[in-house]
Parts: C-alpha cells; sequence; structure tokens
C-alpha cells in the first residue's frame, strides 16, 4: 500500500547521517565534558564544535547557544529564566501571543500563578498574525519580555517578526521567539529578526528527540531552571547529553547545506497539495496565512467532521496526518489556536493539518487527494450536523 | 573588606544567577587576557565570593581591590588588579 507520511512536527525519523555521527558518542567516546583528563577534554571540544554548527544555522555566536533536553525546556528557560532575572528591576508583566505553544503559555501561567506576575494573551487576526500596533498598546514600564511564535505548527503562519522586535526595541523590552516551527524548514537568521532568545528543538532538523537549544542574546541575565553545577557555563545543570548534542549539531550542519533548495522542495508540495484539496473539495477551510506561511505546512477544516475520525479513516489508506493540537485532540476539545483566529466550533472540530519533509514525494500528495475527499464524504454523510446543514441549504 | 564606590574596569565577567563555581572559574580565564595593571570587574549574587574570590586572589598572586554593591542591589561587585 502507497503510503504518505505527513505528520513530521509531531515526529520524523532521525536522519541515517544525523544517527552515524552519534553512535561512537554512546560507548567509545563516553567522557564526561566537564571532566579534566583528556578522555572528557576532548568531548568538551567536540560539543564546543557542535554548539558552533547551532549558533552558525542562525546566524548566532556559539557563546550565545545553550542546549536543553528539547523545546519545551528552551521555552521554559527562556520565559521563566529571563522573567526571573528581570522583574526586579522593571516589574512583573509579560505579553505572550493566544496562540503559541502550551510550553510558552504555561510558563506565562505559571509565573502568574506562583509569582503575581500579570500575563497579557495578545490576540492574532484572522489569519493568526500579531498586529505591532496591538503589541505595542499592551506594553507597560513593567513588562519585562514578549514571546511571540516564529511559526505555528497548527495553522502555518509565520509572524512578522522584525516589525513586533521594533516595536519591543523602542521600548527596550527583550523579545523571545519559539522557531521550533521554522528553524531547519525555512531560513532563520536571529539579527535579522533582531531577537533576544529564539528556541531551536531537535526533531525537527532531523536530530532525536531529547535534545534542543535555546539562543540568548550575549549579556541576557538567566535565572537557571535546572539548578545544578558548571554545565552549559552555570546556566543549566545536567550532565551534558552528549550524543544528542552530536546529533543536533550535525542535523544543524546538513540543514545549513540545504535550507534554501529544501525550502522551495517543501513549498512545491505544500501549494500542489492546497491547490488540490480547494480545487477538489467544497466546504474546505484553508487555515493560516495564504501566503507568509511554513514551507511544508498545510492545514484545513472540514466543516460538520471530526478530526479524529478523519485521521483515523486516513490512516487506513496510509495517510498519516494530524488534527493540529494533539492535547486539545485527545480531550476533544476545540483547539485554542482554531478559536483565535476566529474559526467556529463546528467547523474547528474538522481539523486536519499536514507537515511535510524532504522525504515526501509527490506521488504521496496525489495519494492524499485521491482519498481524502472520499474519506471527508464517508463522514459527512454520517454527520447530523452536515444533514441538517445540508437540509437547510436546500430548502433555502 | 574594603569597600569602593566607584571603580573603572576593563574587563567585566557577568555571573549573576550562575551556578557556583563559575564566579572562579569565568575569572580565572579572563584575567588570562588583561595586561598587568589592568582591572577586572566580577559581577555576582552568590553570597559565597566574597570570600572566595580574595582568597583566590591571595593564592594566585592576584590584587583584591575591594567591593561594591549594585545600584539595584541584586549583585555584589567585586574588583581584581592583574598582576604580573
Amino acid at each position: 500500500m502507497q503510503r504518505a507520511y505527513m505528520d513530521h512536527a509531531a515526529a520524523t525519523p532521525v536522519r541515517p547521517e544525523v544517527l552515524e555521527a552519534m553512535l561512537p558518542f554512546f560507548v567509545e567516546r563516553f567522557g564526561n565534558p566537564s571532566a579534566v583528563y583528556d578522555l572528557g577534554s576532548e568531548i568538551k571540544a567536540v560539543m564546543e564544535e557542535q554548539r558552533g554548527q547551532v549558533a552558525r544555522l542562525i546566524g548566532a555566536r556559539s557563546d550565545e547557544i545553550i542546549f536543553t533536553s528539547s523545546g519545551a525546556e528552551a521555552n521554559n528557560l527562556a520565559i521563566k529564566g529571563l522573567a526571573l532575572a528581570t522583574f526586579l528591576k522593571r516589574g512583573k508583566h509579560l505579553i505572550v501571543s493566544a496562540i503559541e505553544h502550551h510550553s510558552v503559555l504555561n510558563s506565562a501561567r505559571f509565573l502568574e500563578k506562583f509569582f503575581d506576575f500579570e500575563v497579557t494573551f495578545l490576540p492574532v487576526d484572522r489569519y493568526g498574525r500579531v498586529d505591532p500596533e496591538r503589541l505595542k498598546q499592551a506594553l507597560t514600564p513593567a513588562t519585562v519580555m514578549v514571546s511571540i511564535g516564529h511559526g505555528s505548527n497548527e495553522i502555518g503562519t509565520v509572524q512578522a517578526i522584525p516589525d513586533l522586535v521594533a516595536v519591543c526595541r523602542a521600548a527596550g523590552v527583550p523579545f523571545h521567539t519559539d522557531a521550533v516551527a521554522t528553524v531547519g524548514q525555512a531560513p532563520v537568521d536571529v539579527n535579522e529578526l533582531g531577537v533576544d532568545l529564539l528556541t531551536i528543538s531537535g526533531p525537527a532538523l532531523g536530530a532525536p528527540k531529547g535534545i534542543g537549544a535555546l539562543y540568548f542574546r550575549n549579556k541576557l541575565r538567566l535565572v537557571p531552571q535546572l539548578n545544578g553545577g558548571i554545565q552549559e557555563n552555570g546556566r543549566r545543570g545536567g550532565t551534558e547529553n552528549i550524543p544528542g548534542i552530536v546529533g543536533l549539531g550535525r542535523a544543524a550542519e546538513l540543514a545549513w547545506q540545504e535550507l534554501d533548495e529544501k525550502a522551495v522542495y517543501l513549498a512545491k508540495l505544500r501549494d500542489l497539495l492546497i491547490a488540490g484539496v480547494r480545487k477538489n473539495m467544497p466546504e474546505v477551510l484553508f487555515t493560516g496565512h495564504p501566503e507568509k506561511r511554513l514551507p511544508g505546512h498545510a492545514s484545513f477544516c472540514f466543516e460538520g467532521i471530526e478530526g479524529e475520525a478523519l485521521i483515523f479513516l486516513l490512516s487506513s489508506q496510509g495517510i498519516y496526518a494530524n488534527t493540529g493540537s494533539a492535547c486539545a485532540s485527545k480531550a476533544l476539545k476545540t483547539s485554542p489556536v482554531l478559536g483565535a483566529i476566529g474559526v467556529k466550533p463546528e467547523v474547528a472540530q474538522g481539523s486536519l493539518v499536514f507537515t511535510l519533509s524532504r522525504a515526501n514525494r509527490e506521488e504521496e500528495v496525489h495519494h492524499v487527494l485521491k482519498h481524502l475527499p472520499p474519506a471527508v464524504e464517508k463522514l459527512r454523510s454520517f454527520s447530523p450536523v452536515w444533514r441538517k446543514k445540508m437540509a437547510a441549504g436546500a430548502g433555502a | 573588606m574594603k569597600f569602593l564606590d566607584h571603580c573603572p574596569a576593563d574587563a567585566t565577567a557577568d555571573l549573576v544567577y550562575r551556578a557556583c563555581p563559575m564566579h572562579l572559574l569565568e575569572p580565572m580565564e579572563l584575567i588570562k587576557d588583561l595586561e598587568p595593571g589592568q582591572v577586572l570587574e566580577i559581577l555576582t549574587d552568590y553570597d559565597g565570593a566574597l570570600e572566595d574570590i580574595p582568597a583566590w586572589c591571595a593564592k594566585h598572586g592576584q590584587e583584591f581591590m575591594g567591593i561594591s554593591e549594585d545600584a539595584c542591589g541584586d549583585c555584589y561587585k567585586l574588583y581584581i588588579k592583574k598582576q604580573s
């Protein structure tokens, strides 16, 4: 059976070149980088080389990269670490957008609950973009930081980060962006964006799960969120995950070499998928920005059906996609992101998200375009909501 | 302990919120790049640095100049003058 795995934002295979680079660091080259003897110092040198690869990918300096266990940990460190380091001087207000990842939203809520911070959850427009003017109005003299994600894994929209940063720069407020969805998918340069902190996830680049990184502009103080010793220059405790770090470094090196070509390739597949769905399927809502979007991301809502049922049906045809929000999906709740862009609950229930990788091929897109319309039609034939809508339409 | 009002520095090591013993490790590296007579400023929120840094200076032949408190009160500032 033809297979089309298009859920790469949820999980993507480790690249063979990455695994090959990692393997010696499990058994033969096992030293602790903090050890003073040669078995340690050579591992320390390898680790710093990898830090350089990650830094180069985003236009940063090596000493501005902290390795973490995940993008979620990097988001926690950025938000809680910076807010707690700064509040004595500035105050207790922070701003995030309403469509952030849970690791951003819940870090903000943690500060609200346990440290009496005031959090502004900025609304977004129908494409999921934050208006710089609204951000400007939300800033106060007590604002310690702003965190707005670069690209949305749920609706694919990419924010106008430089415009948002400009507003914050003028007010002297540091800006963090969760770039898990963009780094490795499209060119990202911290100096072009102007951000002060930026989150990276290893798996998004073809590195294994369990590794991520935080870029922080030099001189920023962060309160460690994992207390420990001198690891990561005293900013993040815990013996370093050297195989993971080597994997991330190799993945960053490959991403650097392939990035422009990859973004063009993914955008071509994405556009083919979006155009095919729009042409063949009535009553589809295309979500996110039509142009300012991730190159490998296509997202839709099909009114009258449940996204989970559609995922299940498609998987029987070897097609693997997502509803977009694993947490909301498992709890059978409407996605907060879709709610924030004004999608009605009865439409948001039928959310379907495809996230592509360089491993996907054009014939897989055709496989999806062949099987998606009958799957939606079948589910709608069982749907009382859809029947009611059709009856009302026929009667009108 | 000698208290200083203001001390111009040639280099600064910002160790605020960073784990012990970074308050020793990073200054040890930075001071290598200074010329004799130049001053290294160390910013730290770690109380133990008040003992450790003068002791380190005495052991390694560097001049511990003194301490001042940050205007915001969230860290100490310690000063070392590099000897030969």
